[in-house]
């Protein structure tokens, strides 16, 4: 099926979820460089799109379209907005590929080109593998902290009929014997690339009451930039994401705090941004990232358990959507054997391009 | 067997045609805030600290030292199949902008954070040429 064709199929099943028909829809946002919100309206019979919109942060983009998307329907501009993404990741053009193939795919390709490229650094992996190294000197993080997440993502992936890696599970033997990709990163600390598409709807609380749909809500959301987010190899604080910024804004909109959480699903192309996304969010301080996912600490069971799907990393690459559609089935308690008792309140985060960084808060 | 695909070269314009301009000439020139002395790399058109349009390409040292890298085990652009393992480098320099570079005379295995080095050039093509890095003696 093709990249649109994909979803499609996705953008049909959570409008049938939701109880709405196609047409009903007059909002998209399309993720960025993966089809455009005309060609999916004329698809889907939208004949009154009156807010389409994109917003550039990579896998960032999901979350931050979600407080778009809120802040539209909030504002009257739309009523409901359809979020779709996916992708050949695996049958096509590879996720690897597609930035030193395309240099205007994202927001620092200039800077890319001219000062990255030359010298062979032309990958997503390469980037952020800087930041894990610079990060494993300061702190002492070890490579078994980061096999601690790849483990538990794939336990996860043994618990989700959906999981590519569901049948395939990992040890942190396994895992350290993998070869290497890009030091510090082995291949069992790089995601996935996969065929797959999620979308979700968004609509007013109070409509979301009237349609057959049991909704979840969001408490609070924040989007932003790291500094310069168009440069990452320089970047005068290399921990800095857009999380930094995005998530005391989402916790104080939402009124709670991480130790209020029960469940989190975090944009994991590769593990470390995992770690570092915890730590940015607050779940941990800066530096306390390596001994916080060990222990079992982020599997099911555990005081905060991660991507209970199985994340980028083991259940499937759908782009950080696939992280929004996890978070309501734990909360609508549909998440079978991987269900978070009693979950209440999760959070999910979007990373993307040199660091951007995206949160929702949300509830039951 | 087919010659490896031209690596990626700079364009040559603008700004970053200014930066490799000096590179060819086998200078390490950053630009220097003529208002306020900040350093700033990558080039940008104003000063981010002041406001200032005032700027000159001022001469680094040229030494710096390791402040992070990676190890690219695995080539992920055709060009760089033949240089693996190879290692892009960050180098902080002495007059603490931060730089993308290689060390072209250290094995990966080799590398350090903090580890001296002084910026030496690759003249890739008659057009184009790369600032690197060499080991430098350590100082006191």
């Amino acid at each position: 099926m093709t990249q649109l064709g994909l979803q499609l199929q996705a953008a049909t099943r959570a409008l049938a979820d939701a109880g709405l028909r196609p047409p009903e829809i007059d909002g998209l946002m399309p993720f960025p460089n993966l089809g455009s919100a005309e060609e999916m309206a004329a698809s889907l019979g939208v004949r009154k799109l009156r807010f389409a919109a994109t917003i550039n942060m990579g896998g960032a983009a999901p979350v931050a379209s979600l407080r778009a998307a809120a802040a539209a329907v909030t504002a009257g501009i739309a009523t409901h907005v359809l979020l779709p993404a996916g992708w050949n990741g695996y049958s096509g053009r590879r996720a690897r590929e597609t930035v030193a193939m395309e240099v205007h795919s994202i927001p620092g390709g200039a800077i890319a080109r001219d000062y990255y490229f030359p010298h062979g650094f032309v990958a997503p992996p390469q980037w952020y593998a800087l930041i894990a190294r610079r990060h494993m000197h300061e702190f002492g993080t070890t490579p078994e902290q980061l096999g601690a997440i790849a483990v538990a993502m794939r336990k996860h992936a043994q618990l989700n009929p959906q999981a590519v890696m569901r049948g395939k599970p990992l040890t942190l033997e396994d895992y350290l014997a993998s070869p290497m990709i890009t030091a510090p990163y082995r291949l069992f600390d790089c995601c996935l690339e996969t065929d797959g598409a999620a979308a979700v709807v968004v609509t007013t609380a109070e409509r979301a009451r009237d349609l057959r749909s049991r909704a979840v809500f969001l408490m609070g959301a924040g989007a932003a930039q790291p500094y310069p987010a168009d440069d990452i190899a320089t970047r005068p604080d290399i921990f800095e994401t857009g999380l930094t910024l995005a998530a005391p804004e989402a916790f104080g909109i939402a009124g709670v705090t991480p130790a209020d959480v029960d469940f989190a699903e975090i944009y994991d192309c590769f593990t470390f941004e995992v770690l570092q996304q915890l730590e940015e969010t607050g779940f941990c301080g800066r530096g306390e990232g390596g001994a916080f996912v060990q222990g079992g600490r982020i599997e099911l069971g555990g005081a905060l358990p991660v991507n209970t799907h199985g994340g980028l990393l083991s259940e499937a690459h759908v782009l950080g959507m696939s992280h929004i559609v996890e978070a309501v089935r734990q909360l609508r308690g549909d998440a079978g054997e991987r269900q978070v008792k009693d979950a209440e309140i999760g959070v999910v985060t979007g990373w993307g391009d040199f660091g951007d960084g995206s949160i929702a808060v949300l509830r039951r | 067997m087919a010659d490896a695909p031209t690596p990626p070269l700079p364009t040559l314009a603008g700004l970053a045609g200014e930066f490799y301009g000096w590179c060819k000439k086998h200078e390490l020139r950053f630009q220097r805030c003529t208002a306020c002395g900040t350093w700033r790399h990558v080039p940008r058109e104003l000063c981010a600290a002041c406001g200032s349009w005032d700027w000159e390409w001022a001469r680094s040292s040229g030494r710096g030292r390791v402040f992070t890298w990676t190890v690219a085990v695995r080539a992920m652009h055709p060009a760089f199949q033949h240089a693996v393992p190879y290692a892009p480098v960050v180098v902080e320099m002495e007059e603490g902008v931060r730089i993308l570079s290689r060390v072209t005379d250290c094995p990966p295995d080799a590398l350090e954070v903090g580890m001296p080095v002084a910026v030496a050039f690759d003249d890739v093509t008659q057009e184009v040429t790369l600032p690197t890095f060499r080991r430098a003696p350590r100082e006191e």
